[in-house]
């Protein structure tokens, strides 16, 4: 056990910094200089300034020793000054955190409910055709597409919910169920072929013998082997939610964190870039020790395992 | 194989075939000019003169798509493609290498892993800049982990199989043995990755297009005429609708025989 948790610490460490190793190298290794990319393209200032600039920034200091100042201030929780805004990254991103945090959550509990509800619904031939033929089209279709086209039919067509804005509450709906269908659609794919293996393993064959019905056996059994696949991938997922939301957000017109890596992407604002890189490798992190945690409650032969290893 | 199964492979392929004659020579298709503009016959709905409606500058949308198809596309075959490479490249050396090599290798694709595969190609195009050669690297690097991981995994499967142990018993040259049948096998592999892959590669460059970081307008290209729709979707959908539907049709053509080509290729191998 104690094995176990140093182990995933160290991993947790390595991806961190990792994540940080790949920020400063998108921050220096990028054409042209940083001070001329700060200053903007029409900026008329001599070079005397620009030099004052870089030797505040640190940037006139070896690379070895910026990439430690770095490091050293990340530790320090200290994530820099955006180029633009002229404020700390930290309060840049954390502006912009809740409404990214209410729609991917709202995302991923949709997504949740469709899977489930198409897995269990969908027991004939048919409605699991049906099923699959969703799933597909689906998975095949870039986000921002579905995101316009519900835009279309229900906020400009039918008119049930709002074009954009975000002082009604109604105006998350829409958003959130375009970021929710494609991970949805995953979702149901790995939990229906996981719940289809469990149904063909010799154990439900024999909880059918006791006299368990369909629903017992799905219930208590199957749906829970469908589960513990479909865990595995929750950081896949909640990583893809994230970088929809930067496409979802810009097609309804939504301020969140997919707003701010785009104007950061198109401002050259590298700190808050480097910021963004640091937040989603944290989140990826954070998912990872969850799902490890859950594991075991959903899959007795987790526990079994961790028990019989103990010295 | 079902009945069910091969109609929808032979469908899938078809739509391909013409997806590819709509890339390679677009004037068969539509004889329009794409870029030709009409103001007095913007924002028509869609009708027998104009089968997907026109624009705002009155460009006729059904050519547009048509024209776009070889962009649009092009850039997602060419991320594979540089993805294949890539993966065959590093995940061989990575395969045969010194431990430390190796492990180097391993940790940098754990790293990228880590990232969700859009925020990688964000990263990267803000790196590089705009432009749609960019899209396509950005694609590339944003794939790449899985190809690499893949490459060695077979690298060392394959190294280890008797038929190169045969091979090398006969006396043939380590390096001669691995390139004549460790590299082809590898290749296989990647190759079957890379039919399904495609899909998500220009699901990746559409996206890209869209939030205005790949060509430039007046460029026909999917993503970018779908974002160019957004704003007068309440007047005219279908400026938005045609595009994406397109990149559908073609995405789901490729999944489907990607992953009919997946399972004949482990059929083979069980």
């Amino acid at each position: 056990m104690i094995r176990r948790i140093v182990g995933q610490a160290a991993s947790v460490v390595v991806v961190l910094w990792g994540a940080a190793s790949l920020a400063f190298l998108a921050l220096r290794i990028i054409p042209g200089d940083p001070v001329d990319v700060m200053l903007g393209p029409q900026a008329q200032v001599s070079e005397d300034v620009k030099d004052a600039i870089r030797a505040e920034l640190g940037l006139d200091r070896p690379l070895f020793e910026q990439y430690v100042t770095y490091v050293g201030q990340l530790i320090r929780g200290d994530l820099g000054e955006s180029y633009q805004l002229r404020m700390p990254v930290a309060e840049v991103i954390g502006r912009q955190l809740g409404s990214t945090l209410q729609l991917t959550a709202l995302a991923m509990l949709i997504a949740v409910v469709l899977a489930l509800s198409a897995a269990l619904v969908a027991r004939g031939p048919v409605s699991r055709g049906i099923v699959a033929a969703t799933e597909l089209v689906l998975l095949s279709s870039p986000v921002f597409w579905i995101g316009l086209v519900l835009l279309s039919v229900f906020a400009f067509g039918l008119g049930w919910f709002p074009v954009s804005g975000t002082r009604n509450p109604a105006t998350i709906v829409l958003p959130a169920v375009t970021l929710a269908l494609p991970v949805a659609a995953l979702l149901g794919q790995v939990l229906r072929d996981g719940m289809e293996a469990a149904q063909r393993q010799p154990f439900a064959t024999s909880v059918r013998a006791r006299g368990a019905g369909h629903a017992r056996l799905t219930m208590h059994h199957t749906l829970r082997h469908g589960a513990a696949g479909a865990l595995t991938l929750t950081a896949y997922l909640v990583g893809s939610l994230l970088g929809g939301a930067v496409l979802v957000e810009t097609v309804f017109a939504r301020p969140g964190l997919g707003r701010v890596t785009l104007s950061a992407i198109t401002d050259r604002d590298l700190p808050v870039l480097g910021g963004i890189i640091l937040l989603s490798a944290f989140t990826f992190v954070l998912v990872n020790v969850i799902v490890e945690l859950l594991h075991p409650v959903l899959d007795p032969r987790v526990r079994t395992e961790t028990v019989r290893t103990r010295p | 194989m079902s009945v069910g199964r091969r109609v929808l492979f032979v469908v899938a392929l078809l739509v391909l075939a013409i997806i590819a004659l709509a890339a390679v020579a677009p004037d068969l298709i539509s004889a329009r000019d794409p870029l030709q503009t009409d103001v007095r016959g913007a924002l028509q709905a869609p009708s027998a003169e104009h089968l997907f409606g026109t624009d705002q500058s009155g460009r006729d949308i059904f050519t547009r798509v048509v024209h776009g198809t070889g962009r649009s596309v092009g850039i997602g075959l060419l991320a594979t493609g540089l993805a294949l490479v890539l993966g065959l490249l590093v995940g061989t050396v990575a395969g045969i290498a010194p431990r430390i090599v190796d492990v180097a290798a391993m940790r940098v694709t754990d790293v990228l892993l880590a990232f969700p595969e859009f925020l990688v190609a964000l990263i990267v195009v803000a790196v590089l800049g705009p432009g749609p050669l960019n899209v396509a690297i950005a694609v590339t690097l944003a794939a790449a982990p899985v190809y690499v991981r893949l490459g060695r995994v077979q690298t060392r499967t394959l190294a280890a199989a008797e038929h190169v142990e045969a091979a090398r018993i006969l006396g043939v040259a380590p390096v001669l043995a691995f390139v004549r049948h460790v590299v082809p096998g590898v290749l296989g592999s990647l190759s079957v990755l890379a039919t399904i892959g495609i899909g998500s590669s220009i699901l990746a460059a559409a996206g890209l297009s869209f939030l205005g970081l790949g060509p430039a307008e007046p460029a026909p290209e999917w993503g970018l005429m779908l974002a160019s729709g957004r704003n007068v979707l309440a007047q005219a959908w279908w400026i938005s609708v045609f595009p994406g539907a397109a990149i559908t049709m073609t995405v789901i053509s490729a999944s489907v025989v990607g992953r009919t080509l997946r399972a004949r290729a482990e059929g083979r191998s069980s």
